[in-house]
């Protein structure tokens, strides 16, 4: 095939939509012709500047609790059905108000952590040390944290898998000390925060599989008294497989 | 054998749309160019989601749901209509109809970090179904699927949308290079 066709290719190469098959062979062409590979590369730094560039617009606070506050309100009943009727769905409304709130507040501290934790994620990866354990042996890393963290933790093992860890660096989430773990899959890098199970982090829910915040993908859990939080711009897919393999050395 | 089967979670419309505020706002904004009618545009994108969930199908792709009705919001408003009216109408959008590749060199799409003002205003001037559909590829990283199903239109369509707007925001951003 000429150079050409393969250029034809690249998109949706880079957009992960080719068959197996085609993803397969382009790779293989990339890997030979360097004109091809360069041009490769040029398109994917132009995806990333797009992307950069498109993350532009944050909500405010106050809109955001707005609209949260309109579709999580309840219809009321009329005053037309009696006074008694009335009093119970007074009160009925009263509950329902206290539960509303608890919802959305928990909903909002929710939110808030994740954004905390995107800042941590964000702030790690743009700095020029990102970690202060660098090394890819999980027995140089996991001793590091001894004493400087109020837990210990298994790491996976990843000879059979396409993960790395980069290193580790310790992490606070809501005043409360853990391990920040950096793993590198393809051009991707995935935090992995542990802290201990606690009323810090308890707003995250139990495990759902991966979810969408922030403009992430997330996956959380709780494990042996750890809360497990797997974060990155990486698709579901890498996601998943790296928490599962947390989970299976946990 | 003992079988465990996990009972189905209850969802909510609040758990469902609510992680999705800033990724949608983000694209109202794209989309209005201004914060007065991206507020407008989310807030009656949640009322009419919120109303028609009933109808919304479990299992199917609520993210493309809701973006879907965000889009129609917008293409129904004053802005959307005059954005949808001024651009000329392209001709038929096909995967035979796919264009030539690419044939600028690398190094004049290359864009570092310093030129991402610029890359953001050849962004806001491109027509807006060529905005919309890098918006949905590059930031949301929404699959050709996904797109299809938001925008409504077949996945052949989808690839030569992209195509396009690759390459006029491409041949933007090497014509505001040139002016600096």
């Amino acid at each position: 095939m000429a150079c050409e066709e393969w250029r034809g290719q690249l998109d949706g190469y880079l957009d992960g939509e080719l068959s197996a098959e085609a993803m397969r062979l382009l790779d293989a062409h990339l890997r030979t012709c360097p004109a091809c590979a360069a041009d490769a590369l040029a398109r994917l730094q132009f995806k990333r500047s797009v992307k950069a560039a498109g993350v532009r617009f944050e909500p405010s606070a106050d809109f955001r609790n707005k609209v949260q506050r309109k579709i999580a309100s309840k219809p009321r009943r009329s005053w037309s059905l009696g006074w008694t009727f009335a009093t119970a769905g007074l009160a009925m409304l009263l509950v329902a108000g206290l539960i509303t709130n608890y919802i959305g507040g928990q909903s909002l501290r929710r939110e808030q952590t994740y954004r905390e934790l995107a800042d941590l994620h964000v702030a790690t990866l743009g700095s020029t040390n990102p970690v202060d354990v660098v090394s890819t042996d999980r027995h140089t890393v996991k001793p590091w944290f001894q004493g400087k963290i109020p837990f210990t933790f298994s790491l996976p093992e990843l000879q059979n898998s396409e993960f790395s860890l980069v290193g580790g660096r310790v992490a606070y989430l809501g005043q409360t000390a853990g391990a920040h773990l950096i793993y590198q899959i393809r051009k991707h890098e995935i935090s992995v925060f542990l802290f201990p199970e606690g009323s810090a982090n308890q707003v995250l829910g139990s495990d759902s599989g991966v979810q969408r915040r922030q403009t992430f993908n997330v996956e959380t859990w709780t494990q042996g008294g750890l809360r497990y939080i797997v974060f990155g711009d990486a698709a579901a897919d890498d996601i998943r497989n790296l928490s599962n393999l947390l989970k299976s050395a946990s | 054998m003992c079988v465990s089967v996990r009972p189905p979670q209850p969802v909510t419309f609040e758990e469902l749309a609510m992680p999705l505020f800033g990724q949608l706002y983000n694209f109202a904004h794209w989309l209005a160019q201004n914060r007065e009618e991206a507020e407008d545009l989310v807030q009656e994108t949640y009322t009419k989601a919120l109303r028609g969930f009933g109808s919304f199908q479990p299992g199917t792709n609520f993210r493309a749901w809701m973006y879907r009705i965000l889009r129609n919001t917008f293409l129904t408003s004053r802005t959307g209509l005059k954005a949808t009216m001024t651009v000329p109408l392209e001709d038929e959008e096909d995967a035979a109809n796919l264009p030539a590749a690419d044939t600028k060199t690398p190094e004049a799409i290359l864009i570092d970090r310093s030129n991402q003002e610029l890359l953001r205003s050849a962004l806001e001037e491109l027509p807006t179904r060529f905005r919309e559909i890098l918006l949905l590829c590059e930031v949301e990283e929404m699959s050709y699927q996904e797109i299809a199903e938001t925008l409504v239109i077949p996945i052949g369509t989808v690839m030569s949308r992209l195509s396009r707007a690759r390459a006029a925001l491409r041949a933007a951003v090497q014509q505001k290079l040139q002016k600096v």
